[in-house]
């Protein structure tokens, strides 16, 4: 038996076990999870609609405790790892018990950074009671068992994790603030326009933004025995509420202890093996593959699957992932991929930039097309075209001849409509027995003087009838003196 | 002969009409008023009559001694005895299950029924299997294991017009079943919704509330982030799921990793486009109601079962099944395509909608047709894995098929041709010379829908008749007949007969008792009531025009939820195969094409393929409208004539399947099973175009 350990029981860990297991029908590896969090594996994707209150906690469980029994894997929650034995082979916990294994899967995740900020954590290194992270389910049930008390909250971050909670507060009745220190939302995937559109989309939904603004600290001493946090401009925002949204940091330490190459993330191959040691693999946020550490679920789920795959003895290889960042906030449709932050006045053959905006219907739209294909996209508030524009995306498929296509759905197939009486002969107006406008209107010539009369010598009308109104218009248009029912 | 109330020689819609012949024995076609048709015909429908008495009519049994050989014509003695000998020659030098047979669902229940009774009694070949294999097969497997019973819809077509929201997964009834619109319409026209999933804008989509443009191949994603988005947006309907159902925690945990945003990364469509088709079915299931309907887009595909059920579980999740103008229901494609599926060709049941592998119901058929349990044999394979094997050691050696025409309509055509070349005899009953004829050792003449009597069940489970308005040409028998006489050439002690009403009640006392009990149907009630709903087990019974008001007719009478997990199509575009095809129907043409290709006013309207393409691939393909273009997969190729229109997605391109030759994109088509129903996957594969050069 080949001994498997898998530290972490997230997104990444939880799906490698399934993506292996089903490699693996005659059980040649022993399994053992070991999850810090005391959960059973849950998706952190939906957690925004677990703060919006779509979704309960026992509702975005994703992996049943009882599927670890009947696949014979060894599930033990609560548990953290402290040490890496790599001469040994064995990972050592905190409670003091040593796990070996032949191959360890590192899928420790990342945690959520908190900036020095004064007042956001005590004096015992904890955070204040009032100030929330949102990564975990934990984290997204106390900001849940506290929405009765709070007024006034102030989430530090307009990144997607940030925008996500503020959205979810406010449609909780919480008045919300969003501090971001950036001169935009979001800008690691937005521009400057799409951000300003993005902001006054937010606005409308009761989230204020306040940009280019720094909190200093978070304090008592308010009006009234309230807190409320400092900006760096001497702005002062009354908060009950302090949601931390300034980012993660992989949780790499484990592995940088063990002597293992780490430069932001466990650094590894195209078989997701750390580039030191072949025993030792990381998948997900603290993983870093050709210079990219990745934030999203949808690369952790091709890493954990490329994993297993090479674990299983098969010859899958992982080459990196589009990434499409998608917000999760009920009335808000963005997404956005690829380079976003790029114009092309005066620029290089080859590159096209598509824009449509219209601020005040809260849409902002761009597509980047680099020879023919799209290379980058932000699709804010006109969702139509956004499965469109993120597969051709993906798929690095020829964008339409008719750019319009990508932003405007069905323009290009929108012709004017034309009256039934104008219809060239040739066109067919019954289609379920193929009569064209000219043999209704010879039908008419020939003294059909009513829709019935038309049927009668054509079958026009006569399969679903969907096509009467047009045989009337003919009708009436052929020979104007008769008059024609409705 | 006067004018005799029928139905349409074609589709599970059956529209009603009357024909009417003349002296001279020319018959003309009328519409008749019918809860289904509601009047209607579509152009083949008004057409049905024209092969009557058409030039390429069969009208004597052909022979031939070899197959490089030219037909000649026989006498029904002759054939009947080259057959009955060739039968008797096979089996004893390899068994009994060296004769295989294909039946149809356009054959009428006594013909279904007759042919399931001589493949198990007088051949005794587990053998048999039918080409509703290729048609039905996803959405009975699916529907059984949700709802412990298998009928295409659950209640008369008319509700469907009293809705307020209905959904179509893959399905296109404008051009298939016209007159079906008129129901939809009405939908629409009361201000109700009509979403339809496809990767086209059909005909059926012009009519529509809403398209959902889906990626070939994905609607099972798409299903399941419909009940994602049902469920995380409030909508389902917790008490039914708690008092009428099992297992939907396992299944909405399946479909909670089905976001709408992973959905529409996968499937192409819009999260938007996700979230309004959910909220207008779930502002129908507070109204007037709400229906999910699938057809062969969502089903012809190696997962059309998981498809299916994901939809299924959906209508679930919303309450729909057992309400009033509300549930889930299958479009029934062929004639025939419930009856035909459910007394006997299919390759593991027996009449009634049994268990070949039950010893029950073995038991009960057993009694009814006269032999011992234990001489009938067990469950064969499916269709396409029969065909596979014809002529291979071991396998068949000899097949007769009966009402399909599976040169043109399996997939992997080049295949299909080298294994009924490979078989010692090919006996094909036929009308015309269909493209399998052609290739036959034997081929006998049958009669047309108009010739003879009969029962159908229409795709609402409603059991209709057929009725003779003339005579069939000297020389043509009906299959009835045929397989009377072959059962007694072969020396079968059971008693078969020819007589369409007395084998209908022999139907009956088959099927009682079964899923499907005809028990209390008689040919004089369906002429008097207009039709029976099964099930209806006793005379006394009214037939079950809606199914599950109060129950389930599952063990512990509640409605199953299984969960399912989306997974690609069996092939994927890659450089060399850049693009999807998928394969479908045009409104002039028929299944095969047998039939309604030598219409001629049909043919006149669509005498050869097209194959759509949209005119941004046709631009980079260097193709034109009017070209005329090969399609070329891993299995073979086919040519049609390029149509350019937006209708269709960049990267995907549609042809249908009504011709043969090189015509037929079935050569094309993948025969990647589904492992529940055997559904090859017609509905999705890699291909690439060629442009053909005409050299003039």
């Amino acid at each position: 038996m080949t001994q498997v350990v898998v530290v972490g029981h997230g997104m990444a860990g939880a799906r490698f076990v399934q993506e292996l297991r089903a490699r693996d029908l005659s059980r040649r590896f022993e399994v053992t999870v070991l999850g810090a969090e005391p959960e059973a594996a849950y998706n952190r994707v939906l957690l925004s609609s677990v703060l919006a209150g779509a979704l309960t906690p026992a509702e975005i469980e994703t992996v049943p405790s009882a599927w670890y029994a009947a696949e014979d894997v060894e599930l033990r929650t609560g548990v953290e790892v402290g040490r890496i034995d790599r001469r040994r082979r064995r990972v050592l916990t905190t409670a003091g018990e040593y796990v070996g294994y032949d191959h360890l899967v590192l899928a420790t995740g990342s945690r959520p950074w908190v900036p020095p900020i004064d007042g956001l954590v005590g004096d015992d290194g904890e955070l204040d009671r009032d100030v929330v992270v949102f990564r975990t389910l934990a984290d997204c049930r106390a900001m849940l068992a506290r929405l009765g008390r709070v007024r006034y909250a102030v989430v530090l971050g307009g990144g997607l994790l940030g925008l996500e909670a503020a959205r979810g507060l406010a449609g909780r009745g919480v008045d919300v603030e969003v501090v971001h220190p950036a001169d935009r939302l979001m800008e690691r995937q937005l521009d400057l326009d799409a951000g300003r559109v993005l902001a006054r989309t937010l606005r409308g939904l009761g989230v204020r933004v306040r940009l280019n603004a720094q909190a200093v600290r978070f304090t008592d001493g308010w009006g009234g025995g309230g807190r409320g946090v400092r900006l760096d401009d001497g702005t002062r925002l009354p908060a009950d509420l302090v949601v931390v949204a300034c980012g993660v940091r992989p949780n790499s330490g484990l592995a940088a202890a063990a002597g293992l190459e780490v430069e932001r993330a466990v650094v590894v191959d195209d078989s997701m093996t750390s580039v030191t040691d072949p025993a030792i693999h990381a998948i997900g946020e603290c993983a870093q593959y050709d210079g990219q550490v990745y934030g999203l679920v949808a690369p952790a789920w091709e890493q954990a699957a490329v994993l297993a795959d090479v674990l299983a003895g098969g010859s899958a290889r992982y080459g990196g992932s589009a990434i499409v960042t998608r917000l999760k906030a009920a009335d808000v449709d963005l997404a956005a991929m690829g380079e976003t932050d790029v114009d092309d006045f005066g620029a290089d053959d080859g590159l096209e930039v598509l824009r449509f905006a219209d601020p005040a219907r809260g849409t902002y739209q761009k597509v980047v097309i680099r020879d023919d294909r799209v290379t980058g996209a932000i699709m804010l508030g006109g969702p139509e075209t956004v499965g469109t524009v993120t597969q051709l995306f993906d798929r690095a498929a020829p964008v339409p001849a008719d750019r319009r296509a990508l932003i405007f759905p069905g323009v290009v197939d929108a012709g004017g409509a034309v009256d039934p009486a104008d219809l060239p002969d040739e066109h067919t107006v019954c289609r379920c027995n193929g009569v064209t406008a000219g043999r209704v209107r010879a039908a008419c010539e020939a003294g059909a003087d009513t829709v019935a009369g038309v049927a009668a010598t054509t079958r026009a009308t006569t399969g679903c009838g969907g096509c009467r109104s047009g045989v009337a218009a003919l009708l009436s248009a052929t020979r104007p003196t008769v008059e024609v029912p409705a | 002969m006067g004018t005799t109330a029928t139905h349409c020689a074609y589709c599970a819609l059956q529209c009603a009409m009357t024909l009417t012949a003349d002296a001279g024995g020319r018959v003309t076609v009328e519409p008749r008023d019918f809860p289904t048709n509601r009047g209607g015909l579509c152009q083949k429908g008004w057409t049905a009559a024209d092969l009557l008495a058409s030039p390429h009519r069969l009208t004597t049994p052909l022979l031939r001694d070899d197959r490089s050989a030219p037909f000649r014509e026989a006498s029904w003695d002759e054939a009947l005895t080259v057959v009955a000998s060739s039968l008797r020659e096979v089996q004893a030098e390899y068994g009994r299950d060296a004769v295989a047979v294909l039946g149809g669902g356009g054959l009428t229940n006594e013909k279904a029924y007759q042919l399931g009774k001589f493949a198990r009694v007088a051949l005794r070949t587990k053998n048999i299997d039918y080409n509703g294999r290729y048609c039905m097969s996803s959405a009975a497997a699916a529907s059984n294991r949700a709802f412990g019973i298998d009928r295409g819809l659950p209640f008369p077509l008319p509700d469907l017009a009293e809705a307020g929201a209905v959904l179509i997964a893959g399905g296109n009834v404008a051009e298939t079943m016209p007159p079906f619109v008129q129901h939809l319409a009405a939908v629409v026209d009361r201000g109700g919704s009509l979403i339809v999933a496809d990767p086209r804008r059909t005909a059926t989509v012009d009519r529509a509330t809403l398209h959902l443009p889906v990626l070939p191949g994905t609607d099972l994603a798409l299903a399941l982030g419909l009940l994602h988005v049902a469920v995380s947006g409030g909508h389902a309907d917790r008490a039914y799921i708690h008092d009428r159902t099992t297992g939907f925690d396992e299944t909405w945990r399946a479909a909670a990793q089905w976001w709408p945003e992973r959905v529409e990364r996968v499937t192409g469509v819009s999260v938007a486009a996700q979230r309004a088709a959910v909220a207008q079915l779930a502002a129908g299931a507070r109204g007037r109601g709400a229906v999910v309907l699938t057809a062969r887009g969502a089903e012809q595909q190696s997962k059309g079962t998981d498809t299916v059920t994901a939809l299924i579980n959906l209508a679930l999740a919303l309450g729909l099944p057992g309400r009033p103008h509300s549930g889930f229901g299958c479009i029934t494609g062929q004639g025939n395509g419930q009856g035909g599926r459910e007394h006997g060709q299919k390759a593991d049941q027996l009449p009634g909608y049994r268990r070949i592998d039950d010893p029950a119901a073995r038991a009960h058929v057993a009694a009814v047709w006269g032999v011992e349990p234990a001489d009938l044999p067990g469950p064969g394979p499916s269709a396409y894995e029969l065909i596979e094997s014809l002529g291979t050691d071991g396998g068949p050696r000899a097949l007769l098929v009966h009402g399909t025409n599976l040169a043109v309509s399996s997939p992997r055509g080049a295949r299909v041709l080298e294994r009924l070349a490979a078989l010692d005899l090919l006996v094909v009953a036929d009308v015309v010379l269909s493209e399998t004829a052609a290739l036959a050792d034997v081929v006998l003449p049958v009669t047309q829908f108009a010739e003879e009597d009969g029962t159908m069940t229409n795709l609402e489970g409603r059991v209709i008749r057929r009725r003779r308005a003339v005579a069939p040409p000297s020389g043509v028998r009906t299959e009835l007949e045929v397989l009377t006489s072959l059962a007694g050439l072969l020396g079968c002690r059971a008693p078969f007969d020819a007589d369409p009403e007395t084998v209908f009640d022999e139907l009956r006392r088959a099927s009682a008792g079964g899923v499907a009990d005809y028990g209390g149907i008689s040919w004089d009630r369906v002429d008097a009531e207009g039709g029976v709903f099964w099930p209806c087990p006793s005379s006394s019974h009214p037939g079950t025009p809606r199914l599950f008001a109060d129950g389930f007719p599952t063990a512990d009478g509640r409605a199953r939820f299984v969960a399912v997990e989306h997974r690609p199509p069996a092939e994927e575009v890659d450089a060399e195969h850049p693009v999807y095809l998928t394969t479908g129907r045009v409104l002039q043409q028929y299944q095969s094409g047998a039939q309604t290709r030598l219409v001629p006013a049909l043919a006149a309207a669509a005498a050869e393929p097209h194959v759509e393409v949209h005119p941004d691939l046709a631009g980079r393909s260097g193709l034109a409208d009017g070209d005329l273009v090969r399609v070329v997969s891993r299995r073979g190729d086919a040519v049609g004539r390029v149509r350019l229109t937006t209708a269709i997605r960049p990267d995907t391109v549609f042809m249908p399947f009504h011709w043969g030759g090189e015509q037929a994109v079935n050569r094309v088509t993948n025969p990647a099973l589904d492992p529940v129903s055997r559904m090859p996957e017609f509905k999705v594969c890699a291909v690439r175009l060629e442009r053909v050069v005409v050299v003039s």
